[in-house]
């Protein structure tokens, strides 16, 4: 069995099994990621250990989502698997009707650095860099040397104003060793938006902080689902948290427990 | 843009990155430095090896062998080798011995004399550059020159020989004026004496035994010249009875021996005679039986090894050492050689030291002696009276650049089979086969060395960076999440290797070239600080550390190091790329 076949089996399926078990949500805004039948499994030499099976779910454009589960319930790797950081074992992920999962090295490279933001529960600053130049980092990536210098202004220009909204204006030449939790968490959230992506993925992105400092986290994200109506999708493990979430997937053990929104169209 | 950035940053706030590229600095540096001075070192000793002797040597064996027929051997090989040949030689080579004076004793040394035509030797090796005098590079070597020596060699040549031996001279002239002064005032003595005594046998008695006679007689005998003044006095008293009064007997006894002097009988202070005429007769023969004046001549020259009646001496204050010359061009020595023959002689010969041999090479400088060609022949009586000719030990070849030595050597050897020719013929590396054979041994050693040496800071750099791989794990997993493909996770690493090999070959060049130039001062303070001499002439061939840098080995070593700083930051860039995005930030 080839996984083409498999996975356009199992997108009927899930197609199916969505109208049934979901109440119906925004019609107007259309789907920007839709995952099918996702399932992933990590190996040790001894046995095989599942993570994922048969994941089904839909995120729609300008959403702020929140996929809540227990340690261990597979949500971050749920969204290791919507971000194309890895590859599922079986079930197809499509991105505005394309599908990412299958495709090469260099594609899903691309796609991450045009298409998402990434956030993580443990920053993830560059060390060697200062706070801007770590905002500037997709850019680096994206950018020649000499294109690069080229547009070098503006972008630094753009990098200034997104740390500005992140209340980090005064810490542009610090290192992120310098910085508290919650500032390198929103050096973080500046980097991300810096490449003007259409998928914010957050990864536990207050599991580090105090709650002070993670409620302004979670402010900056929520603005910038209303104001931007930028589509997050945030995993976390606080119900409290999943509250401020337009809409919520409940992992356990691998599977979608429940998908619901508070917001209706 | 962020491979550049991050591997300038982490160029710039590792400490290992430091460490690395000390450690490619310090090999490129002493690649530079050893090659150098091993090529250095190679170069000029196969140089000076090749240079005293000849490309090729046609000897008879052993150490009175001698080549008898040597104008139809040398029209034979120029025949044979045609226009490969371009110069011979022929050479007389004896062990000798070497006759100075220090302080007035003498001083033996033995030497390797060779008996050379000065310009045909010199067409064949290097001989002329050696000398220290500039006007013998342009021939004649065998002439005592008034000028042109080797400053640091002052008061050589013939105005110091002019001042010694007139010296010399006025010494030994105030020597004789003092003794002959010594002689009248003893005389003066003896006369007052005589006169005392003789008026008695004047006034009272006729002359019977010849007592009066006797002064006058043997004062003309002994002081030509001097005795004259004082003379006068006894002249006048003994006038008349002199010729008759004398017995003949006595007379003829005196005139044939001098030495004897006046009758014992006569004299109260016998002592003045006898020793009068013996420092007469000593200081008197030598001018008698030599016409030659040291003053205005030279004997037959001899160039002599600079390091033969030279010693070094080191300054117990300063350390330094300094070179006391015995001999220096312009003295007289005298060389002692084995007669050619069955039965070998000593002769001995009178030589005027024209310059001295300086090839910088121990062994030669301490041991050689050069003199004309044909007054060696002469004197060591090297005729062969079958052909009629004068022998020689060797001819000697100098092939045009680029000839095969080993070629022409067999087909000398073809030409003049053992058999019926009992010559040696040999190459100059032939000659030098066990010196040659071990340098060539050591450079191979060294060049195993050296390899280890490399491949040791090639695995250095490996392990420094597969350590900054695992320590950036976490930032190569950030990097490629935000969509950094791994072929520019790699690079970011080969980009480090490479500037850390190019800083490190950079600096490590600059490095070895300061340290080669200035290699001298740096023995010269190593010396200094640890109180020995680092490299001492006297044992090394050279008196300075010889060194040789060509551009080409310089580029060659400083990209050799920056290919294996590439090289080994390869494996861990590749591991780099491989590293799974999620794997590389799952654990924090």
């Amino acid at each position: 069995m080839s996984s083409k076949n498999s996975g356009l089996l199992s997108r009927e399926s899930a197609t199916m099994n969505r109208n049934d078990s979901r109440p119906v949500i925004g019609q107007a805004s259309p789907v920007i990621l839709r995952g099918t039948g996702i399932c992933k499994s990590y190996r040790t030499e001894a046995e095989t250990l599942p993570v994922l099976c048969g994941v089904d779910l839909a995120v729609h454009e300008g959403e702020f989502s929140a996929i809540i589960g227990q340690s261990g319930s597979g949500k971050s790797t749920l969204l290791h698997l919507l971000g194309t950081l890895d590859k599922p074992d079986s079930g197809e992920i499509h991105f505005r009707g394309k599908r990412i999962d299958n495709l090469n090295h260099r594609d899903r490279d691309r796609f991450r650095n045009h298409e998402i933001g990434l956030i993580f529960q443990f920053y993830h600053l560059l060390p060697e860099l200062t706070v801007l130049e770590n905002v500037l980092v997709p850019y680096m990536i994206r950018l020649g040397v000499i294109s690069y210098f080229r547009q070098r202004k503006a972008l630094h220009e753009r990098a200034r104003h997104l740390l500005e909204m992140v209340g980090l204006s005064h810490r542009l030449r610090h290192r992120p060793s310098q910085l508290s939790g919650g500032e390198r968490q929103r050096t973080a959230i500046a980097r991300s938006l810096i490449a003007n992506p259409s998928l914010l993925l957050a990864d536990e992105p207050t599991g580090n902080l105090d709650s002070k400092s993670g409620g302004e986290v979670l402010d900056i994200l929520a603005q910038l689902g209303e104001n931007e109506k930028l589509t997050i999708v945030m995993v976390t493990h606080d119900d409290a948290i999943a509250q401020q979430a337009d809409s919520t997937i409940r992992l356990v053990e691998g599977v979608v427990e429940s998908q619901q929104s508070r917001r209706i169209a | 843009m962020f491979k550049l950035i991050l591997a300038w940053r982490y160029l710039r706030t590792r400490f290992i990155a430091i460490a690395s590229i000390v450690s490619v600095t310090l090999g490129v540096a002493t690649l530079i430095v050893v090659n150098s001075v091993m090529s250095g070192f190679t170069d000029e000793m196969t140089k000076k090896l090749h240079g005293i002797l000849s490309d090729v040597d046609i000897s008879a064996p052993g150490m009175g062998g001698e080549i008898s027929n040597v104008e139809e051997t040398v029209k034979q090989v120029e025949e044979l080798l045609g226009d490969d040949l371009v110069a011979a030689t022929t050479v007389v080579r004896v062990h000798a011995m070497v006759t100075y004076h220090v302080n007035g004793q003498p001083r033996h040394q033995p030497i390797l004399l060779f008996g050379i035509d000065d310009h045909s030797f010199s067409s064949v090796s290097d001989f002329r550059p050696y000398l220290t005098n500039s006007i013998h590079q342009q021939g004649n070597v065998f002439r005592l020159e008034e000028s042109g020596y080797d400053p640091e060699l002052p008061n050589c040549g013939w105005p110091y020989r002019r001042e010694k031996f007139r010296y010399e001279k006025e010494v030994r002239a105030e020597i004789e004026r003092m003794l002959a002064r010594q002689i009248e005032d003893q005389r003066v003595a003896s006369r007052v004496e005589d006169a005392h005594l003789m008026p008695l046998p004047m006034t009272g008695q006729p002359v019977a035994d010849g007592q009066g006679t006797d002064g006058p007689e043997t004062e003309e005998a002994a002081s030509p010249g001097g005795g004259f003044r004082m003379a006068a006095l006894p002249d006048q008293l003994p006038q008349l009875p002199k010729p008759d009064s004398v017995p003949e007997s006595v007379v003829s006894q005196k005139l044939s021996d001098p030495s004897i002097g006046p009758l014992p009988s006569l004299v109260k202070d016998d002592s003045w005679n006898p020793p009068a005429f013996d420092s007469e007769a000593q200081y008197r023969e030598p001018e008698h039986l030599e016409e030659f004046d040291p003053i205005t001549k030279s004997r037959v020259g001899i160039v002599l090894g600079i390091g033969i009646g030279k010693l070094r001496a080191h300054d117990p204050e300063t350390g330094e050492a300094n070179d006391v010359f015995f001999l220096r061009p312009g003295d007289d020595i005298e060389i002692t050689v084995p007669s050619s023959g069955s039965q070998p002689r000593p002769i001995l010969a009178n030589c005027t030291v024209t310059d001295f041999y300086s090839s910088k090479m121990h062994e030669y400088d301490s041991g050689f002696a050069f003199m004309p060609l044909s007054e060696l022949q002469e004197m060591r009586g090297m005729f062969d009276p079958m052909t009629g000719g004068y022998t020689v030990s060797s001819i000697q070849l100098k092939l045009r650049p680029g000839a095969d030595l080993i070629a022409t050597r067999d087909k000398l050897r073809e030409a003049f089979p053992v058999a019926y020719f009992p010559l040696v013929i040999q190459t100059w590396r032939d000659q030098q086969a066990p010196l040659l054979s071990a340098v060539e041994l050591e450079i191979t050693i060294l060049n195993v060395l050296l390899f280890l040496i490399i491949a040791v800071a090639g695995f250095g750099i490996l392990a420094t960076f597969y350590m900054i791989v695992v320590e950036k794990t976490k930032d190569i997993g950030i990097l490629k999440s935000l969509g950094a493909p791994g072929s520019g996770v790699m690079s970011i690493f080969l980009a480090y290797g490479l500037s850390l090999g190019m800083v490190g070959a950079g600096v490590g060049s600059l490095l070895g070239v300061a340290f080669v130039w200035n290699i001298n001062e740096i023995a010269d303070l190593v010396a200094y600080l640890t109180g020995r001499e680092v490299f001492d002439p006297s044992i090394y061939y050279f008196t300075e550390i010889p060194t040789q840098m060509s551009p080409a080995m310089i580029v060659g070593v400083g990209i050799g190091a920056m290919l294996i700083a590439v090289l080994s930051s390869v494996l861990p860039a590749i591991r780099a790329a491989r590293l799974h995005p999620v794997d590389a930030l799952r654990y924090e």
